[in-house]
C-alpha cells in the first residue's frame, strides 16, 4: 500500500509539473531529479526503520539507542528550518547584520538548555516532555496542559511550515500550491507512520548533512570570489547597496522592552519545543544528551555563520546583476527570501540551484516530520494513554493510536496548509515560541528544581502564561493591525515572552504556596526522591522503564 | 528501585558534593552566557552606534566580530560544560551509584 501511494504521489508530481511547463514557470529539471533522489532514499529509510519498530519506545525514541553525535545532527536537522536557511539569509540581504541578530537569538538557547535542563530531562523522562512535569504532580491536570501546550506550539509550528513549503515549492519546482502541500502531508506521514522516531531522526540527519554540505559550498564559494578576505566580502557589499547602514545595527530593534522580549522569546522558548525536547529521550543516558547539545551547538552555529556570509555574497552578487532583479516590483525576484537560491544560481547555475532547492524542500520535510510526531505523541502518550486510559492501556494500542494521531494530524495541517495560503501567518512562529516560553519551559524548569512546585500552582501560572502569550500576540502589530486591520495596535511590543512568562512564573509560585492541600505536602515530600534521579540517573538506566 | 537505594544516595556526602559542584558549574556558565547575549542585546538597544565603529580603515564594524564572538562563545560554553560533566561529574555519579548499590 506504502508503495502504491509513494508511485501515486510522485506521477501526481511529475503529472503536475508537466502541466505547469506548459504554464508560465520555469520547470526545474535538475531540482526535481535531485528531489525524487531523496524522496526514494528517505523512503527506504522509512521502510528500513518500519522494521525496526516494534515497540511504543522504538517508535517514540528510535529504541533509546541513538548516539550523541547522531542526535546532534538530527537536533541540527529538526531546528534548522527552511525559514532559518532562506529568511535569515534574506534578512541579511536586506538589512546586513541585523540579520545576525536573529540568529543569535535563535543560537543562544542551547547552551541554556544543556546547563539548565538536558541531561534531567534524560533521567526523569521517557517519551514526551509532559513525562518529566508531571513526574511527581497529579497526571491528569498536568498532562493536559503540557499536551495543549505542546499541541498548541506544534499546530502553529506546523501551519507556519506547511504555508512557507507551499510557496517556496511553487517558486522552486513550478508546482501548484496545494499539490505542494498536500505531497509534504503525505510524505511527512508516511515517515512518522511507518518509520517512527527512528525513520525521523535519519531523514533529521540527512537533511542537516546536505544542508550544511550545500550552504558550505556557497560560503566557500562566495569566500572564493573575495580571495577569503571579510574585509573585501563586506567593502564589496558596501559598495554595491551604495550604503554602509548593513554594517551596523538598523532598525530592527527598535526599543528595548522589545528586544529584551524577543531575546527571552528564542532563548527559553528554544528550551520549551516539544520537538526538541522530545529528542533528548532518543539516547541511552545523560552523557550522551550532553554531547547531543554540544554537536548541535556546533552545527547550527556554524550554519548561522555560513548564512551571515550567503547574505553578505548576496548582496555582492544579486544587487546589480539585472538577472535576478524584478523589473517591476524593484528588489530581486520572488522577495528578499529568495536570495539564497538566486546565490546558488549565480555560484553554480542550475545545477546547483537544483540542488538547493531539493536541499530546501528536505529541510522541510524533515522539519515537519519532527514536529507531527512530538504532536502525535501528546495526544497518543499523554492525552490517551495517560489520561483517558489512566496509564492502563498495552503498548500495541498506544502505538496504533500515535499512528491515528500521525495521520490526523497530517490530514489537519493539509487543510490548515491550504486555509491559511493567502494569509498573514508572520505571527505564527513568533507565538510559537512566546508559548513554549510561557507555558512549556516554567512548569518544565521548576518541576526540575522547585521543590515546592504543587499541581495547582503548575497549572493555574502555566495556563496563565499561556493565556497572556495568546492574548497579547492579538492585540500585537501581527496580528490586530496585519491581520485583523485595526489601525493601531493595543500591545505595543513585538513579543510578549517578557510579560508572558513573567506572569506564567509569578503565578506557578504563587499558587504553589497557597495550595496547602493534602496532595500538594505528597508532592514537595516526592521532590527528594525525584532530585536524586534527575541528578544520578538512577532509576533511568536502560533508556529508562520505569 | 527500593526506596532504600536512594536514601542511601541522599546520606552519601559525594551525593552533596556532586549536586553543589554541578550546579554552581552549570549556573556559572549560564550567567556568563546569560550576561554575553543581554549585553549584546542592549548595547543594539541603547547604543548602536557602539557597534556601528569602525575598526581600522576598511569598513568592517566593532558589531561584526561581536557578534560572530556571541556565536563562538556559545559552542565553546557548552564545550567546557559538556568536557567537565562527562569526565568529574559521571565519575563522581558512577562512585555514587556504586556505593549505593555495593552496600546491601
Amino acid at each position: 500500500m506504502k508503495w502504491g501511494l509513494l508511485l501515486l504521489t510522485l506521477s501526481n508530481f511529475l503529472w503536475a509539473a508537466d502541466a505547469q511547463f506548459s504554464g508560465k514557470r520555469d520547470l526545474n529539471v535538475s531540482a526535481i531529479i535531485m528531489f525524487v533522489l531523496f524522496v526514494v532514499a528517505t523512503l527506504g529509510i522509512t521502510y528500513w526503520a518500519a522494521k525496526r519498530t516494534k515497540t511504543a519506545k522504538d517508535f517514540y525514541t528510535a529504541g533509546g539507542g541513538i548516539t550523541g553525535f547522531q542526535n546532534g545532527l538530527a537536533i541540527a536537522g529538526d531546528y534548522m528550518s527552511a525559514a532559518s536557511f532562506l529568511g535569515i539569509s534574506g534578512l541579511v540581504y536586506l538589512k546586513g547584520f541585523d540579520g545576525l541578530i536573529y540568529s543569535i537569538g535563535f543560537l543562544v538557547g542551547w547552551p541554556i538548555i544543556l546547563f539548565l535542563v538536558a541531561e534531567q530531562l534524560r533521567n526523569l523522562g521517557k517519551y514526551t516532555f509532559s513525562d518529566v512535569a508531571s513526574y511527581r504532580l497529579q497526571q491528569t491536570p498536568i498532562r493536559v496542559l503540557a499536551a495543549l501546550g505542546s499541541l498548541a506550539t506544534v499546530a502553529l509550528y506546523l501551519i507556519a511550515q506547511m504555508v512557507g513549503a507551499g510557496q517556496l515549492i511553487q517558486i522552486l519546482f513550478g508546482l501548484d500550491y496545494e499539490y505542494a502541500v498536500i505531497m509534504v502531508g503525505i510524505l511527512m506521514i508516511l515517515y512518522v507512520t511507518f518509520g517512527g522516531m527512528l525513520a525521523t531522526t535519519w531523514v533529521q540527519i540527512i537533511k542537516a548533512v546536505l544542508l550544511l554540505s550545500g550552504a558550505s559550498f556557497m560560503a566557500i564559494m562566495i569566500m572564493y570570489k573575495v580571495g577569503f578576505s571579510f574585509e573585501t566580502l563586506f567593502s564589496q557589499a558596501v559598495a554595491a547597496k551604495k550604503s554602509a547602514s548593513i554594517m551596523a545595527p538598523g532598525g530592527l530593534v527598535s526599543d528595548p522592552i522589545s528586544a529584551i522580549s524577543l531575546g527571552i522569546a528564542l532563548m527559553f522558548g528554544t528550551a520549551g519545543l516539544p520537538h526538541i525536547l522530545m529528542r533528548f529521550f532518543t539516547v541511552s543516558d545523560a552523557k550522551e544528551a550532553r554531547k547531543s547539545v554540544f554537536f548541535a551547538t556546533g552545527f547550527i552555529g556554524y550554519f548561522y555563520i555560513l548564512t551571515f556570509i550567503i547574505g553578505f555574497g548576496a548582496i555582492v552578487l544579486l544587487t546589480n546583476d539585472p538577472t535576478y532583479l524584478d523589473p517591476v516590483k524593484g528588489g530581486i525576484i520572488g522577495g528578499g527570501n529568495m536570495s539564497a537560491i538566486h546565490t546558488a544560481h549565480a555560484i553554480g547555475g542550475n545545477l546547483f540551484l537544483g540542488f538547493i532547492s531539493a536541499v530546501a524542500f528536505a529541510t522541510i520535510l524533515a522539519v515537519v516530520s519532527g514536529l507531527t510526531l512530538a504532536g502525535a505523541s501528546a495526544v497518543s502518550h499523554d492525552l490517551y494513554a495517560n489520561v483517558f486510559a489512566r496509564g492502563r492501556v498495552d503498548e500495541m494500542t498506544e502505538m496504533r493510536v500515535s499512528k491515528y494521531s500521525t495521520i490526523a494530524l497530517g490530514i489537519v495541517a493539509i487543510i490548515l496548509g491550504i486555509a491559511f495560503e493567502k494569509q498573514n501567518i508572520a505571527f505564527m512562529v513568533g507565538l510559537a515560541f512566546a508559548i513554549a516560553a510561557s507555558a512549556n519551559f516554567p512548569i518544565l524548569f521548576l518541576s526540575m528544581f522547585w521543590r515546592k512546585l504543587t499541581t495547582k500552582g503548575a497549572v493555574w501560572g502555566g495556563s496563565l502564561g499561556l493565556l497572556t502569550a495568546v492574548v497579547l500576540v492579538v492585540l500585537s502589530k501581527a496580528v490586530w493591525v496585519d491581520v485583523l486591520g485595526n489601525k493601531t495596535a493595543i500591545y505595543a511590543y513585538g513579543n510578549p515572552a517578557l510579560f508572558s512568562m513573567t506572569i506564567a512564573f509569578a503565578g506557578i509560585w504563587l499558587f504553589s504556596l497557597m495550595d496547602k492541600s493534602e496532595n500538594a505536602a505528597k508532592e514537595i515530600a516526592a521532590y527528594d526522591h525525584q532530585y536524586i534521579r534527575s541528578q544520578t540517573g538512577i532509576g533511568a538506566e536502560g533508556a529508562s522503564s520505569h | 528501585m527500593s526506596q532504600n537505594i536512594y536514601d542511601r544516595v541522599q546520606a552519601n556526602p559525594k551525593f552533596a558534593e556532586l549536586v553543589q559542584k554541578r550546579s554552581s558549574f552549570a549556573w556559572k556558565l549560564a550567567i556568563v552566557m546569560l550576561v554575553v547575549y543581554y549585553s549584546f542585546i542592549l548595547v543594539i538597544a541603547f547604543s548602536p552606534a557602539t557597534f556601528a565603529v569602525k575598526l581600522g580603515e576598511g569598513v568592517t564594524t566593532v558589531g561584526i566580530p561581536v557578534g560572530l564572538g556571541v556565536i563562538v562563545i556559545a559552542f565553546v560554553l557548552t564545550g567546557i560544560y559538556t568536557q567537565r560533566a562527562n569526565g568529574e561529574f559521571d565519575d563522581l555519579t558512577a562512585q555514587i551509584k556504586e556505593e549505593a548499590r555495593g552496600e546491601k
